[in-house]
């Protein structure tokens, strides 16, 4: 009898548990992770998908502002130690408890994992991670590191258990892919679904326990097919929709919409390097001294640019202008920088006062594949360009192709294109991220302006930004991000931004999701409507 | 017979080993995997430890020497997007393709064939003039859009079939498929008729043809004339005779079903090869791309191959080379 009664009552308690996350979950996503191990490959799709199955000691909200994870304080303790306290009582899949060994375990293998495409190194090194008792880390740096916070929310903790000797295959098949997050890895048929499952036992520093039981996510490359599987039913929710489809789906009763802007600004790129540019010609064709380094030929672009129109047609209102890197709500933004107006007549000035009157012919490239609309973008910015005199040519290629000449197409690897469209997301969610790629001198030896392919220079704007970046005090040293943004953008025009992207996803109306400026789909975002 | 074979093989071997050369060569040339795979946040030791992870910083030569040293130990190389070698995720996207090009060229050829021979026997019905210029649609409508129209149809409005994805995977004497299972089937239909519409459209106006030109032929009026049943007259003394060029057009076309199916794959999000290696080529993964090829040109030679001893079967007059 009392057996029996046992029984009962577990069994009462399994359902009544289930009854509590009892829904399932079917999402339908662009893009495919290439791996489940969450130190692989560091892109989006694949840290988007980690975080439902692995945990950061540092946590990123939709915002990209840090909350506790793993780790529930973290502070400096001196100029070079931070001191991090670990969540106690976390469990991992398997039960067993997670400690501070399993950090120091994840700081050895994260940068070092064979045939990674794109590993976690950058915000590794230099960084030497030491337990002091079963939940307490302190990590040394060789200088002060203010960013400390900011790299450890990129780094998912794996299992000392499970990780050692485990391969990427080990993740892939679910063998090693044990973790501390709401949901547990379950199967992963590569181009057709990853399953997961809730985690009963999940600590709940992100929204509490999982709300699904069961998570499919299918990827699903093309948008038109995205939008009728969420039609049809076959999904719940999908990321990505086009911004050409949103006015429509917004009428939609049946679904929920939600855009949000991300950490992404589409801006240009000038060549400020060369004194003959290869694709800057004088009308008619002869060989000019490049225009475009003159700051005022620069800025005269800034303000030929009609970017209320660029965001109302071209992004079809899915955009928000932008006249600095990040857009406001970050770390290190300024509050003084507004984008450009559109003023013809004052770029028309600019360009007679810097001896460009009749103007210049210039080709003006573009990916066609890679931001939201972007082949359209650079028409639209050819448009608006010779309104002011500059006649231009466009040219938008493949991103396989794109980059690769951008970056180092010209002769010595140098940057290919003279005027070119870009993009950058910052993954850090703060400012120095994209200042320190796009804006710092190109400086291979120390990492710097890795991105700056149009390879602008200032000596003034480096000092701030490597004096930004030994600070560790977070309000001084966003003082310090906005003013090189102040100096290197607004006055320099060393790019130039046009907009920040905006995502949207759809889902059926009786959920939502609230909009992640990383561009993460995550199913924790999900709530109820 | 075996004389035969055994030469095709050594030249097919050539047109490999040719083959892997401009392909090889051909994707070198384009763009540079490591800006499409490295986060743009890494700095640039992490990007020279990826160049030198992928074999990158070796010189194209002898990138190839060791591409072919590896291919004759069956190892056609390793995806710089997965870390998988590059055969196990062609192999493991394989089943998913060939149901797909097989339940298609089920459905082409029950369809195709007795609509063309009704078009080729009555060729002045209003019905035949219908299967005539529908069949003219099938091959001038876009697959991409044809397949978006279909699932809106049949998916979204009708809400009949799924709209995306591989259904369930059955198991039947061992063989797994998810043509073994109900939710399987109910997947599969809507991308195979989508694939299938183009093939379906030119094996009628094939069958018609042949049909057309084989009815005025002296042995069908001399079975006619000798009191032949009508349908014994079509089912054995016509089908036999129009199936040589159909037979000849379904080798071919399966090839290309298989190794080209990517746009109807895309579209339903299928997961089989074809959209392996639009994504491939989409990223620069050069290892699965060479690999994909080389698996693809063997697969063509092979198909060849068994057209032309099917040949032999259907038509006794056609005799291999070197067979006697």
């Amino acid at each position: 009898m009392n057996i029996l009664n046992r029984i009962l009552i577990i069994m009462i308690g399994c359902v009544l548990s289930s009854m509590a996350v009892a829904k399932d979950l079917t999402v339908g996503l662009k893009s495919e992770p290439s791996s489940i191990d969450p130190h692989y490959h560091n892109l989006g799709p694949n840290n988007s998908l980690s975080a439902h199955i692995f945990d950061t000691l540092v946590g990123s909200d939709e915002n990209q502002q840090h909350y506790p994870n793993l780790a529930v304080t973290w502070k400096p303790i001196n100029d070079t130690t931070w001191e991090f306290k670990l969540r106690k009582g976390v469990k991992w899949h398997d039960g067993s408890d997670f400690t501070a060994d399993d950090v120091v375990f994840t700081s050895k293998r994260a940068a070092n994992v064979p045939k990674s495409p794109s590993g976690f190194g950058t915000y590794l090194k230099g960084k030497t991670f030491v337990k002091i008792d079963s939940h307490t880390i302190h990590i040394k740096t060789e200088k002060p590191y203010p960013l400390m916070p900011n790299d450890l929310s990129t780094v998912k903790i794996i299992s000392k258990k499970y990780g050692e000797g485990a391969s990427t295959s080990d993740y892939n098949s679910g063998k090693a892919a044990i973790g501390t997050g709401p949901y547990k890895f379950v199967e992963w048929v590569p181009g057709d679904k990853i399953v997961l499952k809730a985690n009963p036992n999940y600590h709940g520093a992100l929204k509490g326990k999982p709300a699904f039981n069961k998570v499919l996510f299918k990827p699903i490359k093309t948008g038109p097919a995205r939008i009728a599987a969420l039609l049809a039913g076959d999904v719940d929710l999908i990321d990505s929709v086009p911004p050409l489809d949103v006015a429509r789906l917004k009428k939609n009763a049946s679904l929920t919409l939600t855009s949000g802007p991300s950490n992404r600004v589409i801006y240009i790129h000038l060549d400020q390097f060369r004194e003959n540019s290869p694709y800057i010609k004088a009308i008619g064709g002869g060989e000019i001294k490049n225009p475009l380094m003159d700051v005022r030929i620069r800025k005269a672009i800034s303000l030929a640019i009609n970017r209320d129109a660029m965001v109302a047609k071209v992004m079809e209102g899915i955009a928000l202008k932008a006249g600095q890197l990040l857009p406001a709500g970050f770390h290190g933004v300024s509050p003084n920088m507004k984008p450009d107006p559109y003023d013809t007549k004052a770029a028309k000035k600019l360009m007679a006062d810097a001896g460009y009157g009749n103007g210049f012919e210039m080709t003006i490239h573009g990916p066609n594949d890679r931001y939201i609309n972007d082949a359209k973008i650079v028409e639209a910015l050819a448009q608006m360009l010779s309104r002011i005199g500059i006649k231009t040519k466009v040219e938008t290629m493949p991103k396989s192709v794109y980059f690769k000449r951008a970056s180092a197409g010209g002769p010595n690897k140098s940057p290919e294109f003279s005027f070119m469209l870009l993009g950058w997301g910052a993954g850090s969610g703060e400012a120095s991220s994209p200042l320190r790629a796009l804006l710092h001198t190109y400086d291979k030896s120390i990492g710097m302006g890795r991105a700056n392919r149009g390879r602008h220079s200032d000596p003034a704007v480096d000092k701030i930004i490597q004096q930004a970046l030994s600070t560790v005090n977070a309000d001084a040293r966003g003082k310090l991000l906005a003013e090189a943004t102040e100096i290197a953008v607004g006055k320099n025009y060393g790019v130039i931004p046009i907009h920040y992207q905006m995502n949207t996803w759809a889902a059926k109306s009786s959920l939502s999701y609230q909009p992640r400026t990383d561009e993460y789909t995550l199913v924790m975002g999900i709530s109820n409507n | 017979m075996t004389a035969f074979i055994l030469r095709r093989s050594t030249q097919s071997i050539i047109v490999l080993f040719i083959m892997s050369l401009l392909v090889f060569s051909g994707v070198n040339l384009v763009g540079d995997p490591v800006e499409m795979l490295i986060n743009p946040e890494a700095d640039q030791a992490e990007v020279e430890r990826v160049i030198k992870e992928l074999g990158l910083d070796k010189p194209i030569t002898e990138q190839y020497w060791y591409f072919l040293m590896n291919a004759f130990k069956g190892d056609l190389g390793t995806s710089f997007i997965f870390g998988e070698p590059a055969l196990k995720l062609i192999v493991q996207r394989m089943p998913a393709t060939i149901e797909l090009a097989l339940f298609s060229l089920f459905i082409s050829l029950i369809f195709a064939i007795p609509l063309g021979i009704y078009a080729g026997l009555k060729p002045e019905s209003k019905i035949s003039k219908t299967i005539m210029a529908g069949s003219i649609l099938g091959f001038s409508m876009p697959t991409f859009w044809v397949g978006i129209i279909f699932i809106m149809f049949f998916a979204v409005y009708l809400g009949w079939l799924p709209s995306t994805g591989r259904g369930e995977i059955g198991s039947f004497l061992g063989v797994k498929s998810s043509l073994f299972t109900l939710d399987g089937l109910s997947h599969i239909f809507l991308p195979a008729l989508n694939l299938a519409l183009f093939k379906l459209s030119s094996v009628i106006r094939l069958t018609r043809a042949g049909t057309r030109e084989i009815i005025h032929q002296d042995y069908i009026k001399f079975a006619r004339a000798k009191g032949v049943a009508e349908s014994r007259v079509i089912n054995v003394h016509l089908l036999k005779n129009i199936l040589i060029p159909i037979v000849t057009i379904i080798g071919l076309e399966f090839g290309s079903l298989i190794a080209f199916s990517t746009v109807t794959e895309t579209v339903f999000a299928w997961p089989g090869m074809g959209k392996l290696i639009i994504d491939s080529i989409y990223n620069l993964d050069r290892p699965v791309i060479v690999a994909y090829l080389m698996i693809i040109v063997i697969f063509f030679v092979f198909l060849n191959l068994l057209v032309d001893i099917l040949y032999t079967l259907l038509d006794p007059r056609v005799r291999i080379q070197g067979s006697n």
